[in-house]
């Protein structure tokens, strides 16, 4: 068979990029690296615009009957809030630790399908700036980030068709994000890195890609079908034409309650990773936090209910719900115990990404049974639609992942920029924001217990309410002011830092850390070849017969250096067409709001996008 | 050039085609001929189908053999046609576990709303 | 690029020893059941929910979708030929067959064009009452998925008469066909519970 057959020479109207550096290799990258760098330079900025939202509605509630802002406005402010924290930063956190790391921990040069990596990357940012543009085109999303019907699908403006799209096509980013480092993990570990020597960060990548397989379509329908009672006049939920609205409500949460665990299980990899290297001792049963994070995975598909305990489903399936909901609590109280095993009679070492793990935990148990009373039906009850809920899952979701999240971001810091981040401005930042957090969403317990509801634009003075309300709004403050410290630490640090005197800086026990930092493109020069659990720390100590650690002498944990070497190792080449075909995608979009002509348009964008793509060989000639 | 085997993107495409490996993965897919004895049975059983849904038993009943007859075309579909059947089980793991788990989850939503209740 | 030669392929090193192209399509495929289940789901709990007509006893021609059944089932036989022919290197008969599928296809596709304009004609629309509603979502986003199909069968034609396919054509065939079955074991699903299952007309 001549070669000429299977390999056709490239052709096409764009010439295909090679570039690796440069402003524009950042549009066409497929390196795993590069695109982890850029979900998290995205989803920051989220973060710092969801936190400006937060702001807002923390200024609003500062005092009663506060006209600040109108109901209309806080409606909208808190929805982009919502949408904002859980769908443009917190998942695109987590998938840039994912991409950036799981390559690197499990010992491979990229992920399964380096172009769809860059097309969900692509796709995700372009949904987030379609789901933004809402603000200019008529106003955002105004129905709470469950959009519950018929208040959704009836309301005059526009923001909730914005909604359905913008999650929607976000959605799909996942999606292909999803199958694409589930493969990775299942098919391109090293040699030796079983399933059971892998990092538990990289085990809670996978279940959390696994939940997002199989919980992302369920919202897809439930968007499409309010897509379509809103955009067409279809009756899905509809009670005049005898639609459920309750159908709605059970497909939500179908997805968005495994959509928690989404959220909560990187930052519990990313504690399991931390706490071990810092407490200078193996995680305290690894088995137990692997299956108690699959258990989490599958349980967290049992528990939609006990969202809608107050909407009548009658006692018997409020009873099951209810005892699931409580089941939940067994492996996650697992992990718990797992950590503290892991801390007790360790070397402990509080340096910033300790002090935001252990913070972590902490304040995940106070949100972990807060939860426990909602499983409580009588008690949900009284609190459901409260400022309590609003506690809880701020609890779980801020205390629990965002700590974890930046718990992270100090701690790889130094193997992605090769440079530490100022511990002193670390330290700074960790205390005032967990005094921040605790003055914030402490008191939204108590206002919740004492009657203040939800999503309300402002509350009377004659409530009693604005003492802990005022508390709330420093707190909010306070945590806007952590984040303005990390911006100065990680500003600081870029501009004056000099590079790393040890590449391992925290003695840690992973395969990311035997590479140099920042890893080559090509990440590992020979494919590491690996024999236990915590493979790199196996690497650099032995234990003398009275259990002491000695250090294995040089040589054994030594890396080449990068230089020269890599030239014989082939990478997939850049490529335009990822980008392209994810443009299509939010084009459709704004099509389906204002003109079929652009759907059609954005459809041949896509199409074209992704024949180019099938055409063009991995790796260039 | 070993290094590049680490990448795998369409690469299902380019690492299959290894000789040994396809042809030890393939001889064993079904004969062109076995293939069409299940359209055939395929055909049939549609055909059955039909039938059925004119025929006056009772609902529940005819509910229940409509069902089993879509189940067993389904099953040679995909036991046949997209070779679960002769593939490596793991494939088979991941299309039950959505398959299953569509089925369940969804059969409590309608049992929630108690769709068959009347 | 030697690599993609006929006999100098290396064996793909995975973990697993199975390819990833297949491992992902068959996640996809997992994970479109939960698609699919969620609009059957919303079509079931909906049955005899609407409140004005027509109803679907009304409107149903059940010979006439049994023939669109009958072409798309056809379909699948004819992918699966097309792979045969694929493994035995016979690259133009296998693209006859894959012509023959995106053709059964779009005639299946075209049978339900037809299907949609005359319930329409007949007073059923998209927003006329629930069954229109769940009905023409439910088929539209299968008949979505066969167009995509058939777009992926001409471009495999097209790519492999070029020769822009890599040597081992049948894999990028097996692909496509698993795809294409999945749509077609939807419709098994769809064809029972949509048309055979009998719907009586809602008393009152």
């Amino acid at each position: 068979m001549a070669t000429a057959a299977s390999v056709p020479a490239p052709r096409g109207i764009i010439r295909r990029p090679t570039a690796t550096t440069g402003w524009l290799s950042w549009f066409t990258t497929i390196d795993h690296k590069k695109i982890g760098l850029l979900y998290g330079f995205s989803a920051f900025a989220f973060f710092i615009i969801g936190g400006l939202e937060a702001l807002l509605i923390r200024a609003q509630l500062a005092k009663p009957d506060n006209t600040l802002l109108n109901a209309d406005q806080y409606n909208q402010i808190f929805t982009m809030h919502g949408l904002t924290m859980i769908f443009l930063f917190v998942m695109p956190m987590s998938a840039a630790f994912f991409n950036y790391m799981i390559p690197l921990m499990i010992g491979a040069r990229d992920v399964a399908f380096p172009r769809l990596n860059a097309f969900s990357y692509w796709v995700f940012l372009l949904g987030g700036l379609f789901l933004y543009s809402s603000w200019f085109l008529g106003g955002a999303p105004n129905g709470g980030w469950f959009g519950y019907p018929p208040n959704s699908t009836t309301d005059p403006t526009i923001g909730m068709t914005f909604y359905a799209l913008g999650l929607i096509i976000t959605g799909l980013a996942s999606s292909a994000g999803a199958i694409n480092l589930a493969v990775t993990v299942v098919n391109m570990r090293a040699p030796g890195m079983t399933l059971f020597r892998m990092p538990v960060f990289v085990w809670m990548g996978l279940v959390v890609q696994f939940l997002l397989v199989f919980a992302l379509p369920i919202i897809t329908v439930a968007l499409f079908e309010m897509l379509f009672d809103r955009r067409w006049g279809t009756h899905f939920f509809d009670p005049t034409a005898g639609g459920r609205p309750l159908l709605w409500q059970n497909l939500f949460w179908l997805f968005a309650h495994p959509e928690v665990y989404i959220l909560i299980l990187p930052a519990f990899g990313i504690i399991s990773e931390i706490l071990p290297v810092f407490s200078r001792k193996p995680l305290f049963g690894y088995q137990f936090v692997v299956f108690s994070g699959i258990a989490i995975g599958f349980i967290g598909f049992g528990v939609w209910a006990h969202h809608m305990f107050a909407v009548g489903l009658g006692p018997v399936a409020n009873t099951a719900f209810g005892i699931t909901t409580a089941i939940i609590a067994v492996p996650t109280g697992i992990k718990i115990f797992n950590w503290m095993g892991t801390m007790y009679g360790g070397d402990i070492h509080f340096d910033t990404p300790m002090l935001m793990a252990v913070g972590a935990v902490a304040m995940f148990v106070i949100g972990g049974l807060s939860g426990v009373t909602h499983a409580v039906v009588p008690s949900d009850y009284q609190q459901t639609d409260t400022y309590y809920v609003v506690a809880h899952f701020h609890y779980v979701l801020f205390g629990g992942a965002v700590f974890g999240l930046f718990g992270g971001v100090f701690y790889w810091w130094p193997k992605i920029f090769a440079r530490q981040l100022d511990e002193r401005w670390g330290k700074v930042q960790f205390w005032i924001m967990l005094i921040g957090f605790n003055l914030t969403f402490g008191p939204m317990h108590i206002l919740g217990l004492g009657g203040m509801i939800r999503r309300e634009y402002t509350y009377p003075a004659s409530l009693g309410l604005t003492f802990w309300n005022q508390v709330s709004t420093v707190g909010a403050y306070l945590i806007a002011l952590s984040t303005l410290v990390f911006v100065v630490n990680a500003v600081k640090t870029q501009r004056t830092a000099k590079g790393l005197a040890n590449e391992d800086p925290w003695d840690a026990r992973t395969l990311e850390w035997t590479t140099s930092c920042p890893p080559p493109v090509y990440n590992f020069e020979e494919i590491p070849v690996v024999h236990s659990i915590d493979e790199f720390w196996h690497r650099k100590y032995a234990e003398d017969k009275e259990g002491r650690l000695i250090r294995v002498p040089a040589g054994a944990s030594d890396h080449a250096a990068a230089d020269g070497h890599g030239g014989a190792i082939h990478l997939p080449t850049p490529s335009f067409w990822p980008l392209i075909a994810a443009v299509g995608l939010p084009t459709i979009a704004y099509g389906v709001l204002y003109s079929w002509w652009l759907v059609g348009a954005g459809a041949l964008v896509t199409v074209i996008g992704f024949m180019g793509w099938a055409m063009e060989p991995p790796v260039a000639e | 050039m070993r290094q590049l085997d680490e990448f795998h993107e369409e690469a299902g495409a380019r690492g299959m085609s290894d000789p040994s490996e396809v042809g030890h993965a393939r001889h064993i897919h079904p004969s062109a001929k076995e293939y069409v004895r299940i359209g055939v049975i395929l055909v049939i059983l549609t055909a059955l189908e039909v039938w059925v849904s004119y025929s006056s038993l009772p609902h529940g009943l005819l509910i229940g053999i409509l069902f089993f007859l879509a189940f067993v075309k389904f099953g040679l579909v995909v036991l046949w046609f997209m070779h679960l059947r002769f593939d490596d089980a793991r494939y088979s793991r991941f299309f039950i576990m959505g398959f299953a788990g569509a089925c369940i989850l969804f059969l409590v939503v309608l049992l929630l709303f108690k769709a068959f209740a009347g | 690029m030697a690599d993609t030669t006929a006999h100098a392929a290396p064996v793909e090193h995975t973990s697993t020893g199975l390819p990833s192209t297949k491992l992902a399509m068959w996640l996809f495929l997992a994970s479109e059941c939960l698609l699919f289940g969620a609009l059957i789901t919303t079509y079931v709990l909906y049955r005899g929910a609407s409140t004005t007509g027509p109803y679907p006893s009304e409107i149903f021609d059940i010979r006439y979708t049994s023939v669109s059944s009958f072409v798309l089932l056809a379909s699948s036989l004819t992918m699966v030929l097309s792979l045969t022919a694929a493994e035995k290197r016979d690259f133009a008969r296998m693209r006859l067959w894959l012509v023959a599928t995106a053709l059964l296809g779009m005639t299946f596709v075209g049978g339900q064009v037809y299907e949609f304009t005359s319930f329409y004609h007949e007073g059923l629309s998209l927003t006329t009452n629930l069954f229109g509603t769940t009905f023409y979502v439910l088929t539209g986003f299968h008949g979505v998925h066969v167009t995509v199909g058939i777009l992926m069968l001409l471009s495999l034609v097209g790519m492999s008469w070029a020769g822009r396919l890599p040597d081992d054509q049948a894999f990028p065939v097996e692909m496509v066909g698993l795809y294409w079955h999945f749509v077609d074991i939807v419709w098994i699903v769809i064809f029972t519970v949509v048309y055979l299952i009998p719907q009586a007309k809602p008393a009152g």
